[in-house]
């Protein structure tokens, strides 16, 4: 009796059969374009140099996802889901202004391939892929890592960073002559003018970027905040010569506090999935980070952080879980 | 403005048919009457074989208590009582009347009069014969409903329509807004609550404003509450979360909370059960889809083909690539366009081919954990952790992410920009844990 209809060629698929237009794509894209001011700045502050460590750190990067992915494991071309490119642009931000370029690919490489590709590719990974390519060149490559060259000095004397200032004080660094040390002002370090990772240079830029990101609603505010704010708060409490007299200012605006908040801690992969959880995120990245600076053996603790309360993602999504209705 | 946690604003498409008011679909030719409906037992014909039948007469009926009387929409004969196609069962028994084109109406349909002084047993009685079901979707048995196990305190009337694209209830509370009321005005009869509340959503100010001065002018102590307009405002429990704030643990029904919900179509048939005796056999469908010629609002009797419908809107732009009765959300897609309206039709969607490649292109990435899914769970789950389950074939892991608490409004699969089928695997989890 009944028969199919054959005039018409019908999909058959289960409910919901509509979709927002939000893609992964689209989001890897969209921060990607976010972290171009900050880049912007940091040619103009370094020169054309940084334009080509970028340019290398990313082609590396899309050539080791290609590689991996595409050619060795038969994936679907994920290339155009932007989230090499990402790696490979954080990868390059979190380099000094003058890293040789084979620097850069290598990191990249190791970002793709052990940040990445070991753990079974895009959403599976445990830890910030950019920064396992950071603190690998950091291990392998210590000087060349903290080699700064100051800003718009083209014979690229090398500067060192506020925070390196700050905690090897006067009596000189084990890298730098004292006499070429340099004092930065506040607007300088939320403008830019000063020595540091390429993505670092400006606060202003990176906050630019971030404030488009979290009007679309791709990363919550929260968490940055929850970030920045222990570190302010902890090293205004324990950064001075006595308690509360902490230069929590100093603090928040050098390193690479502001592009780890904003960009590397909000990586969805790497961090936990509420917004609770992204908090407990935050102040753990926050206080490992001003531990590693005002004790630890490094200037900078903003990647170290990270990686550890990435370890401590899985912990903190089993514990923190949203309220199941019609529970009291 | 009241609502609940999570969901999601989804951008409607009401505007295609919601200016459209409600047209009476000229007869069918033959209409095909599927004997199961409803939640609950499937019917027995009463009915055979070349037998005449009036409009309303009934055709099929049930003695088990959760099942709800069908009647024949048309007069005629009865072709044949077949296997079918049907929208939500794929096929089912079937019964198949030929019109005789006169639309006589069956000789209990008379007007009733002294309505107040029907007790509630006989209320519930004519409610049963007419076999009036729950229109907001699961189309469970009104009688059933109507006389809860427990005791409650407040009636909830569902005026929300959250699912995109559709306007029929919309369409009912401007068009027909006093025998709503009537018809609310029975419910609360029957239950015996003092407190009535109607929930309709911000983007339906017309119904509120309308429904608030018919409650002034009429007298009615019904509250009427704006809610935000977000999905799923309109699921049950959600419904009640946002105007009583309280929480239907899952696995419960209203009534463990003191509620009774239902829906203003509902509320309308009722009225007419009680008020005019006329068995539901006709409902208000919203036949819609941006590939659809004259989106309309249309009076349908139960056991019109899809296809006729679809006629009757004067056809498709462009090919069609998705039939869903139902919304976009939560409806069911068809395999063909020759599947009776049914009671639980609220609307049948077109989605053009070009819509439907669309919404299937890159599906399936990877989880990016981006916590879409659990920021507008509105039953707090964690939906990526049950998708990952289904992915990594580790069915047996999934039982600790409650997978039947899932309401199933798919604002998971909706928001998520890797455009993963999370609820198709949270359905195959129930399934096979079931």
């Amino acid at each position: 009796m009944s028969e199919k209809n054959t005039s018409v060629d019908l999909a058959i698929t289960s409910s919901p059969h509509i979709r927002a237009k939000e893609t992964t794509a689209k989001i890897m894209w969209s921060v990607t374009l976010c972290l171009i001011p900050s880049g912007l700045v940091s040619i103009y502050a370094f020169g054309l140099s940084v334009l080509w460590i970028i340019l290398t750190s990313i082609v590396c990067a899309m050539a080791s996802e290609w590689l991996f992915n595409c050619y060795l494991q038969k994936k679907p071309n994920s290339l155009m889901d932007g989230s090499a490119v990402l790696t490979g642009l954080l990868l390059a931000y979190n380099l000094p202004a003058g890293a040789p370029l084979w620097m850069a690919g290598l990191g990249s490489f190791v970002a793709i391939l052990f940040g990445k590709v070991v753990f079974g590719g895009l959403g599976f990974n445990i830890f910030n892929p950019a920064l396992i390519g950071r603190v690998f060149l950091m291990a392998s490559f210590p000087v060349l890592m903290t080699r700064w060259p100051a800003p718009f000095k083209v014979d690229a004397i090398t500067a060192p960073t506020p925070l390196a200032v700050f905690k090897d004080g006067f009596s000189g660094s084990p890298i730098l002559n004292p006499s070429e040390i340099i004092h930065y002002s506040y607007s300088d370090l939320f403008l830019g003018l000063r020595g540091g990772c390429i993505g670092e240079a400006s606060v202003l830029a990176l906050l630019l970027g971030a404030s488009y990101l979290m009007f679309k609603k791709y990363i919550s505010w929260k968490l940055p905040l929850s970030f920045v704010a222990t570190v302010g708060i902890f090293t205004w409490i324990f950064g001075g010569s006595s308690f509360f007299s902490g230069d929590y200012i100093l603090h928040i605006l050098s390193g690479g506090l502001i592009l780890g908040a904003f960009y590397m801690a909000t990586d969805y992969v790497t961090g936990p999935v509420t917004i609770q959880g992204q908090i407990i995120f935050g102040i753990g990245c926050g206080i490992i980070t001003s531990i590693i600076r005002l004790w630890g053996g490094y200037p900078e603790g903003v990647s170290y952080s990270i990686l550890l309360m990435n370890m401590g993602t899985p912990l903190i999504d089993r514990f923190v879980k949203p309220k199941r209705f019609g529970d009291k | 403005m009241e609502t609940f946690k999570g969901g999601q604003h989804i951008d409607g498409f009401k505007y295609l048919s919601r200016e459209m008011a409600i047209k009476i679909m000229p007869l069918p030719s033959q209409v095909i009457i599927p004997l199961s409906q409803h939640t609950g037992a499937v019917c027995e014909p009463v009915v055979k074989k070349g037998d005449m039948v009036k409009t309303g007469t009934m055709i099929g009926t049930s003695d088990k208590l959760i099942s709800s009387r069908i009647h024949a929409s048309i007069s005629g004969v009865v072709k044949d009582i077949v296997e079918y196609n049907h929208p939500v069962l794929g096929q089912s028994k079937a019964v198949i009347i030929d019109s005789d084109g006169k639309d006589t109406l069956d000789s209990s349909i008379v007007k009733r009069t002294k309505i107040e002084e029907l007790s509630k047993e006989q209320l519930l009685e004519i409610i049963k014969n007419a076999g009036i079901v729950g229109l907001g979707g699961a189309a469970f048995p009104a009688q059933v409903k109507l006389n809860p196990l427990k005791p409650v305190d407040t009636l909830l009337i569902n005026g929300v329509e959250c699912e995109p694209y559709l306007t029929c209830d919309y369409r009912l509370m401007l068009e027909h807004t006093h025998s709503i009321l009537k018809g609310i005005g029975l419910m609360q009869k029957i239950i015996g609550v003092e407190r009535v509340v109607i929930g309709i959503e911000e983007d339906k100010q017309e119904a509120i404003k309308l429904l608030r001065n018919k409650c002034v002018e009429k007298k009615y102590d019904i509250e009427i509450v704006c809610l935000k307009a977000k999905y799923p405002q309109g699921a049950e429990k959600q419904l009640i979360k946002a105007i009583l704030d309280r929480e239907v643990p899952s696995g419960k029904l209203p009534f463990d909370v003191g509620v009774i919900v239902s829906n203003v179509g509902t509320a309308f048939s009722l009225f007419e059960a009680v008020y005019n005796a006329k068995p539901l056999y006709e409902r208000v469908v919203t036949v819609t889809g941006k590939c659809l010629k004259q989106p309309s609002n249309l009076k349908v009797r139960i056991g019109t083909r899809f296809k006729e419908l679809i006629d009757f809107c004067q056809g498709f732009k462009e090919a069609p690539g998705k039939i869903i009765m139902g919304g976009p959300m939560m409806g069911i897609s068809q395999y063909t366009d020759d599947v009776p309206v049914i009671k639980g039709t609220s609307g049948i969607l077109i989605l053009s081919q070009k819509e439907v490649d669309e919404y299937t292109q890159g599906a399936d990435q990877p989880c990016i954990r981006c916590g879409r899914c659990v920021n507008i769970c509105p039953v707090g789950m964690l939906p990526y952790a049950l998708s990952l389950c289904v992915e990594m074939d580790r069915l047996d892991k999934a039982a600790q992410y409650n997978p039947f608490d899932c309401i199933e409004c798919g604002t998971c699969t909706y928001v998520c920009p890797a455009k993963r089928q999370i609820l198709s695997g949270i359905r195959l989890i129930k399934a096979v844990t079931r």
